[in-house]
């Protein structure tokens, strides 16, 4: 076999592109295997049945789970249990010294941070995908039209943006009106950062179907609407899937429009039109918590987001895949 | 004798004998009326013209093939008569393409229903990925029909009629159309297109992707297709065209203007054997481009 005399050159350059290949995707996935590990190791000290099963509890239930006194609550004196000394001096009862309460474990659980997350995600999605899936639809389906460039071009901005804008815009708009921070508020927020996602992969998605299948359709004699709905949606199904689970994962994890819109709350609700946990404001609320018991929780929180992400994500893949696959 | 000339000759006695031992149900001398009528049609990309000022009368029941070299407008002209252009930006048309008598480029004309008179086979087979009896039915549904037993009947007898009953009749909901071999794919975009009754089919190169074997089940479907419907077909195959075709129909590129123009429109027959156009009898023996 002769080689060609530059072939050792050759060798050497595809070595070292293939080696810088590998060394920037290293650099892409080590911060996200870190930030994985580090909220599964830290998240997952905060995980007890209580966790999932409780809501907030105040830290005087820290002490009492500390050294197993009854804590006792007195609305007149909010401090009496925690043996927060009123006058500077030392606790006379013989309560434990601050030190020791700051220092009681994880207390409490995050289940109203669940079930916000679910019904202010939830609901943001269920505003946002009507709007989105259609807008995608226009982008792709009725692209000679040049009201679509704009569009796409507003779609792309707002994707861009600082998702606290969102939660400004809806704070003004719907928050002072209604004298209320609310859910529905929060879902409002969500909803105008999940619109782009979902209009953009929708679009894209539609765009991948090949252009023949439309030409199928259209010389069948069937309207642009029609053929959207019976084939290329169909044929684009995962890819759309995808996008909404994006949107899914981005509106989850959305803290700052959350604060401005829904507040937060220490107790499970379901009223829409009044304040509402969420996981990230818990993970948020507890991070500045001066109570390591509540700093761990917020790495629990944390880690429930991340598992509520993935669950949703891999059961939406599933049924769309067995919906695809029964007709194979 | 070189081997070009040789060549020439076996195909010119090839075809000789494909037109002379073809055996026509009808025709197409008694002149019947025109179904589709071509007048002084051109059409244009933004400012390209495509084709130039093509005038033809496209008989009713009987098969039209379109024949030319690559690029002189055949599937432009053939995607014209039912508006395929619609969705392409800056395409329009001049002069008439009248079917039944009407202008199908008349404003008043709605694309949607032309093209459920006016059905469409394509070059590469492009079944939905749908099973294969909503393969079939899409036309159906499209129609608005929505009695279940009516459309199993339906798509039972164009399924038959594509002679693709026997291969797929046991896996109708099973499998996907997209599922098929190329071969089987085609008959079922043929299937697909006969099931809504259309009046006219055309075709656009349908057995190009296709083997020899597949093309020839697809040529004799087009024959068992021809009393019920009027087609027009594009084929680069002139063995084909001289064994499914009453008439033909030779388009060239003017090399000046770039524009596609109508060279000859005859019986097949006659075209195969005895054409009128010294450019027509060139490509036909395969001395020209
Ligand atoms: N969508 C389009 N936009 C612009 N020009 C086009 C378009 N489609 C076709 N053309 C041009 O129109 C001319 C005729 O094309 P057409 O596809 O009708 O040729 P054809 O005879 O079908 O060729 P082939 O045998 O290769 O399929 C060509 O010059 C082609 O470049
Ligand atoms: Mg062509």
């Amino acid at each position: 076999m002769n080689t060609p005399k530059n072939y050792r050159w050759r060798k050497f350059v595809d070595q070292v592109m293939r080696g810088s290949t590998v060394f920037a995707t290293g650099c892409a996935v080590i911060p996200l295997i870190a930030i994985i590990g580090y909220v599964l190791t830290l998240g997952a000290s905060a995980l007890s049945v209580q966790f999932f099963t409780d809501v907030y509890q105040p830290p005087n239930m820290a002490q009492a789970a500390a050294d197993g006194s009854t804590p006792a609550f007195d609305p007149n004196d909010p401090f009496a249990g925690i043996g927060v000394p009123t006058d500077g001096t030392a606790p006379a009862d013989g309560t434990a010294p601050v030190a020791d309460v700051y220092a009681g474990g994880p207390v409490g659980g995050v289940l109203h941070g669940i079930i916000g997350t679910l019904i202010i995600t939830g609901m943001g999605l269920l505003f946002a995908l009507p709007i989105g899936i259609f807008a995608g639809i226009y982008l792709s389906e009725y692209r000679n039209e040049r009201y679509a460039t704009i569009v796409r071009f507003c779609c792309d901005v707002l994707s861009g943006s600082p998702s606290i804008v969102a939660g400004v815009v809806i704070y003004i708009l719907v928050v002072i009106r209604s004298h209320e921070f609310s859910a529905i508020a929060g879902s409002l927020a969500l909803m105008i950062l999940m619109i782009p996602i979902v209009t953009r992969t929708t679009e894209e998605m539609l765009k991948l179907v090949p252009e023949s299948m439309r030409e199928a359709a259209r010389g069948l004699g069937a309207p642009t609407w029609y053929s959207t709905f019976t084939v290329i949606i169909p044929a684009a199904l995962p890819g759309i899937v995808t996008g909404v689970m994006l949107a899914f994962a981005r509106g989850a994890g959305e803290t700052a429009p959350l604060i401005l819109t829904v507040l937060g709350s220490n107790v499970i609700s379901t009223n829409l039109f009044a304040p509402m946990a969420s996981l990230p404001l818990l993970a948020y609320r507890y991070t500045e918590s001066p109570y390591p018991g509540e700093n761990t929780l917020a790495w629990g929180a944390a880690f429930v987001l991340m598992m509520l992400v993935l669950v949703m994500n891999i059961l939406v893949r599933v049924a769309t895949r067995r919906r695809a696959g029964a007709s194979r | 004798m070189t081997m070009r000339s040789a060549m020439t000759l076996s195909r010119s006695i090839g075809f000789a004998d494909l037109v002379g031992t073809r055996t026509r149900t009808r025709s197409a001398t008694d002149s019947v009326n025109a179904k589709i009528e071509v007048r002084n049609f051109s059409f244009f990309y933004g400012n390209f013209k495509a084709i130039n000022t093509v005038s033809m009368d496209i008989p009713a029941n009987h098969v039209t093939a379109i024949i030319g070299p690559s690029g002189c407008g055949k599937s432009t002209l053939l995607r014209a008569i039912n508006r395929m252009h619609d969705a392409t930006i800056g395409a329009h048309a001049e002069g008439e393409m009248r079917f039944d008598g009407v202008n199908v480029y008349d404003p008043a004309v709605d694309s949607v229903l032309l093209r459920r008179r006016v059905g469409m086979v394509f070059q590469r087979p492009n079944p939905f990925q749908l099973t294969i009896f909503d393969n079939v039915a899409y036309g159906l549904r499209v129609n608005g029909m929505r009695d279940k037993k009516l459309i199993a009947q339906k798509v039972e007898e164009s399924l038959k009629r594509a002679a693709l009953w026997d291969e797929v009749k046991d896996r109708l909901f099973k499998s996907l159309g997209t599922a098929l071999s190329g071969g089987q794919q085609q008959r079922l975009c043929i299937a697909r297109a006969i099931a809504s009754d259309p009046e006219v089919i055309l075709m656009d190169e349908p057995c190009s992707a296709l083997d020899p074997i597949a093309s020839l089940k697809i040529e004799d479907l087009i024959d068992d297709l021809r009393d019920q419907f009027t087609i027009v077909i594009v084929t680069h195959n002139m063995q084909q065209a001289a064994r499914v075709s009453d008439m033909t129909a030779f388009m060239l590129m003017n090399r000046a203007t770039r524009a596609g123009e109508l060279i000859e429109f005859d019986q097949t027959d006659k075209m195969f054997t005895a054409p009128s156009d010294q450019r027509t009898e060139d490509y036909i023996s395969g001395q020209f481009g």
